[in-house]
């Protein structure tokens, strides 16, 4: 058998669930299983205790909730990928989503357990940066939330702690008719990306940018939300000129250098992204507008 | 340290399997040395290859990427299923055949649950929805072309038969 020897634990509730976390030593927790089974089963990690999230009920669904899309953690990204709400309030997390894998590993893998798992080049955290997303945690003293900018503490590490779990996820939804895309490249189809940007806009009677949000993944330990991108374009009307000053702040990324690409070429890459995100959100806000 | 076990029922190709597993037993491992259904293969066991798809509560999954004991209550297909009670070749199987869509085979059961979860949500795909359909899913020998069209060809003979993949 390729994993490690572990004892396995299936609570019935978030409280049972906290309640082990609080008294095992080096438990794991296994939400859909498309990124701790490949690790268990190249014995990269060694837990004692795995505690299955599964057989919880309550911890999955899409419910619109004042101006938020509210995602239990457990969410399948498949069923938002298919979801009516996610289609008509939050299309952008549905773009990323088929950037997510590919069918089958989109069939188990949750929303939670993507961004808990906080891989550098996984699309669900970059998008949840660029959207501002809420996460409400569980711990031994009840629930607490925190902003996703808040989330990840550094690479593939996030803010949350050995006796909590993510519950919930709020994306706060953007006015009806804002422009969003999200842009990667990959090697192939479902890899993760060396490069992506997610980017949501609003243009103004004039056509100039009133609001926009920028995030980056794949480029540095962590997904980066694109403060000096979002400056520089605020109040202009898009021009690809704009778009090329903008994106220079990508050429000052710490970016990773890895064997699929040296940082140099990352920094260069997520300028592209952006660029490209930038043009079909443009494309998709004044279409909006004008519908 | 006694290895950690727990008793299963699970029911494949809508049979009731009772087993007692290791709780770390993937589910691939499950289907071929617990249950002896040995038409799902194992090739990569992290979820690269996609050999090991097999339909969970309906939907593709890698089995390989799951453990035994969450299979526990749930409905599984598996390539051994797909052919009819009588024990002819699904519609997908037949022109699999026709149009070479295998060689060696290994990565077959991969491809057929995959493309089987494929043509019952999309009844229509075009080449590129196939293409994309089993971008989880290597194949060493055929090239893809011949599954691709086995897929197209397959979604055609369903239609003209008025039956499900
Ligand atoms: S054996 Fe499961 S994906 Fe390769
Ligand atoms: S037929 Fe040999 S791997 Fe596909």
């Amino acid at each position: 058998m390729k994993p490690p020897s572990f004892a396995y634990h299936d609570p019935k509730s978030v409280e049972d669930a906290v309640a082990l976390l609080g008294s095992l030593e080096n438990a794991k927790l296994l939400a859909g299983g498309q990124s701790l089974m490949p690790m268990l089963n190249m014995r990269f990690v060694l837990p004692d205790h795995v505690i299955d999230l599964n057989n919880i009920p309550g911890l999955a669904g899409v419910e619109l909730h004042d101006q938020a899309l509210v995602i239990g953690a457990m969410t399948r990204q498949r069923e938002l990928e298919f979801s009516d709400l996610v289609a008509t309030h939050c299309p952008i997390l549905a773009e990323a989503l088929l950037q997510v894998g590919h069918r089958q590993t989109r069939n188990r893998g949750t929303i939670g357990g993507s961004l808990c798992h906080l891989d550098p080049a996984a699309e669900l955290p970059t998008l949840c940066l660029a959207l501002e997303a809420q996460v409400e945690v569980v711990g031994p003293s009840g629930p607490r939330g925190l902003m996703f900018a808040d989330f990840p503490l550094g690479y593939m590490t996030p803010a949350i702690g050995a006796d909590e779990l993510v519950t919930r996820i709020a994306l706060p939804l953007w006015p009806k008719g804002h422009g969003y895309a999200f842009e990667e490249f990959a090697r192939r189809h479902g890899d993760f990306a060396i490069a992506s940007a997610a980017v949501v806009l609003t243009l103004d009677a004039q056509g100039a940018i009133d609001r926009v949000a920028v995030a980056i993944g794949g480029v540095c330990a962590t997904p980066m939300r694109m403060e000096a991108i979002e400056a520089a374009l605020m109040g202009r009307e898009p021009s690809p000129e704009l778009f090329r000053a903008a994106t220079a702040a990508c050429k000052e990324l710490d970016a990773l250098g890895d064997v699929h690409a040296p940082a140099s070429y990352r920094q260069h890459l997520a300028g592209v992204m952006v660029r490209r995100a930038l043009v079909r959100a443009c494309e998709r806000a004044s279409a909006g507008s004008k519908s | 340290m006694s290895e950690p076990m727990r008793e299963i029922e699970v029911t494949v190709n809508g049979k009731l399997h009772r087993a007692s597993v290791p709780v770390r037993m993937t589910l691939s491992d499950c289907l071929r040395h617990e249950f002896g259904l040995t038409g799902t293969h194992v090739g990569c066991e992290h979820g690269v290859c996609g050999a090991c798809t097999v339909l969970f509560d309906g939907h593709s999954a890698r089995s390989c990427l799951m453990l035994a004991v969450q299979a526990n209550g749930h409905e599984i297909e598996t390539i051994e299923g797909l052919e009819s009670a009588k024990g002819e070749l699904s519609h997908l199987q037949a022109a699999l055949r026709d149009h070479h869509g295998l060689q060696c085979g290994f990565c077959t059961p991969g491809m057929l649950t995959t493309l089987t979860e494929l043509l019952r949500d999309n009844p229509s795909p075009t080449d590129s929805d196939v293409r994309i359909a089993i971008s989880g899913n290597l194949c060493r020998c055929t090239g893809y072309e011949g599954i691709v069209a086995a897929a197209l060809d397959a979604a055609q003979r369903i239609k003209d038969a008025g039956s499900r993949a």
